[in-house]
């Protein structure tokens, strides 16, 4: 905070003194923190959006000793965004020593299952392991309002200047098509100049959109994620999901949304579960189906059922997905500006794997990383930031994307979505059925009589494993 | 730090008392249109959770509504429209089709998320754009 002592603004101020920043209307940030937001030339750097990409970029950028400035359309850090609800840490601990010591985690999550549901049948394959709730962790349950208001609070602690209630409108270029140059705010006078803008604004980023970075919108890319947030107590979610007091599980779900490609997810915070549908747009356009009515008949699932029974509505919320992985990446640099996280699609969404939060903090740490350096180096052209990318590509962002890039449309596929939730089920259920007297049907004969029932055919079954394989091996 | 800012007096309570089945909000007002019967509502077994209705569902959400829509709709663009894309796509459930074949929206209630844009494919039917700063939907517990 000291860095920014002179300038920040009243609602900087507020922040600093442990005031909550109330509705805006109430506070006084609107009108003072509107006049002399920034004296032009002020920053060094203008990150936008305060999730956890932003905050990461923005405590990488201060650490470097530059004079940066988080901006966040939200009251307050995390109040715009909601996820499914695991944090996989493991990046963190390169950028925050102890981070567990005191990051706002629900529970440690110590059992991972898969189930894969048909209308009445449900197959589970189930994990777990003690050695997760032990540091370093593998994955917490943790609320976004608290995790990032958590992250960005490091961003300050290094210097940060976070400026909340402010929604980043456009961006400034030096002339028409020129390099950008900062961005313009929703404040009077709000126009905010630094050396260079990195956009972590979200999935919609309308910034990197409007630098001309993204290729055509295709809804295809996108999925909606919806979510119920359901208060049940501590001691009960323990008891169903067979947890020790701090340890949480984490269920992928798949042969829940009917017609529409996407699937579901249960996770256990400290004293609510968190239950909600990912829906394929595209599809979700056309099916006549509402997502809380999807989201309703998985709560009433009898494998589910009985996990969220009582369960009271606390919270209801909803916000896009970038499913498309690698291949709707947009360029990644401009002149002036960088993208991170979801607002460069780093959102890793392949099936068992829907980690997001990780590839934001990865992603804005390296771009924190290149601009810092660029900075310094006296070029933030195209060139002088493609060492953003190179950063990318020498970690798991980008190495995982690349894997993975036919995930998406290997997972979203009808196959894979209607014929085999249901094939595998029945395979299972042939296989636990006792035939008495009649003999144990050979694996492989009740395998080929159960595809035959499916109508799923053998050359398409193969190649989808071949393409599995390929995918994921 | 942020915990004291998640509860913020405009928080609105969750909803205890009117917990009735869907289907009951005929005369309700445009966040509550139409209020479908869910699955969960005709098939909860003794397990299941007690359904919520529309209204309800929504009042868990803190809004810190602005004076200004930060989402318009043309309701002229929206009569010639076959899909109705956003009328079921919305999680909120902010776009009710009325009688003369156009849309009704409110932007009160908004998430968003930018569903309704990007599954529009009628040019100039939805403008959007973020609310202005600190107001909105502003997530307590997601
Ligand atoms: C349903 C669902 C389930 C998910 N589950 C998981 C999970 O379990 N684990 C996981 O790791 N990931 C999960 N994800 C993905 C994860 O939430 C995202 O990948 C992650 O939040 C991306 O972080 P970010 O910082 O890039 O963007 P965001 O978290 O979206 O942050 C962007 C920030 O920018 C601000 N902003 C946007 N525009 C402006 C502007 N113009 N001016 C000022 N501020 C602006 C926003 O208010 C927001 O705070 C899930 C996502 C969804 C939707
Ligand atoms: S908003 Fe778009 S999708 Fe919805 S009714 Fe109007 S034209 Fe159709
Ligand atoms: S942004 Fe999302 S919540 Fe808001 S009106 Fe559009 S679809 Fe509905």
């Amino acid at each position: 905070m000291t860095a920014a002592g002179a300038t920040r603004t009243a609602a900087e101020a507020a922040r600093a003194a442990g005031t909550p920043p109330g509705p805006p209307t109430a506070a006084p940030a609107a009108s003072a923190a509107a006049t002399g937001l920034v004296p032009a030339g002020d920053f060094d750097a203008v990150v936008v959006g305060a999730g956890p990409a932003g905050s990461a970029a923005a405590l990488v950028l201060a650490r470097s000793g530059k004079r940066v400035c988080l901006l966040e359309r939200g009251p307050y850090p995390g109040s715009k965004n909601m996820y499914g609800g695991v944090v996989y840490p493991r990046i963190l601990d390169g950028l925050l020593l102890d981070w567990w010591e005191d990051a706002p985690v629900q529970r440690w999550v110590t059992r991972r299952a898969t189930m894969t549901l048909t209308d009445d049948q449900a197959l589970t394959i189930d994990f777990r392991t003690e050695s997760w709730g032990r540091p370093p962790y593998n994955g917490a349950t943790a609320l976004r309002p608290e995790f990032d208001a958590w992250l960005a609070a490091k961003a300050v602690d290094a210097g940060a200047v976070l400026v909340t209630s402010t929604t980043a409108t456009g961006l400034l270029r030096d002339r028409p098509g020129g390099a950008v140059t900062g961005v313009s705010t929703d404040r009077p006078d709000g126009d905010l100049r630094a050396g260079i803008v990195v956009a972590c604004d979200g999935v919609n980023s309308f910034l990197a959109k409007q630098a001309g970075l993204h290729g055509p919108v295709d809804p295809a890319n996108y999925t909606l994620g919806a979510k119920e947030v359901l208060a049940v107590p501590a001691r009960t979610i323990e008891e169903r999901f067979g947890l020790g007091p701090d340890q949480g599980a984490d269920f992928e779900i798949i042969g829940c949304t009917g017609a529409i490609p996407g699937g579901g997810f249960l996770y256990t915070n400290r004293d609510s579960l968190a239950i909600g549908v990912v829906l394929h747009l595209p599809a979700l356009a056309t099916a006549g189906v509402r997502p809380e009515e999807l989201i309703a008949g998985l709560k009433a699932h009898p494998a589910v059922a009985p996990l969220v029974a009582g369960g009271e509505l606390v919270e209801y919320s909803a916000h896009l997905i970038p499913e498309g992985g690698y291949d709707m990446m947009p360029a990644l640099a401009g002149a002036g500006i960088l993208v991170a996280g979801d607002a460069a699609a780093m959102c890793l969404a392949a099936g068992i794997w829907l980690e997001g939060v990780n590839f934001a903090i990865a992603s804005g740490m390296a771009a924190g990383e290149a601009a810092a350096a660029a900075l310094a180096a006296g070029d933030v052209s195209e060139r002088g930031l493609a060492g953003y990318r190179r950063r990318l590509q020498d970690s798991f962002v980008l190495q995982d994307h690349r894997r993975l890039r036919h995930a998406p449309h290997l997972l979203l596929s009808e196959r894979v979505q209607q014929r085999y939730p249901q094939l595998a089920c029945d395979i299972v259920e042939d296989l636990f059925t006792v035939t008495n007297p009649e003999p144990k049907p050979g694996m492989r004969r009740l395998v080929r009589r159960q595809v035959t029932a499916s109508g799923v055919r053998l050359r398409d079954l193969a190649a989808d494993t071949w393409r599995a394989l390929r995918t994921f091996g | 730090m942020s915990a004291g800012a998640v509860g913020s007096p405009g928080a609105p309570g969750t909803p205890t008392a009117a917990r009735t089945a869907a289907g009951t909000s005929a005369g309700a007002g445009i966040a509550a249109p139409a209020a479908r019967s869910t699955p969960a509502a005709t098939a909860g077994g003794p397990g299941a959770t007690l359904p919520v209705a529309f209204e309800d569902r929504m009042a868990t959400v803190d809004f810190r509504v602005s004076p200004q829509a930060h989402i318009t709709v043309d309701g002229d663009a929206c009569r010639g429209c076959t899909t109705r894309a956003c009328v079921t796509a919305c999680p909120a459930n902010l776009f009710v089709p009325t009688a003369d074949g156009g849309i009704l929206f409110n932007y009160e209630q908004c998430f968003e998320c930018g569903t309704c844009y990007l599954v529009c494919d009628t040019a100039g039917a939805v403008t959007w754009r973020y609310p202005e700063g600190g107001h909105g939907v502003a997530y307590r517990r997601s």
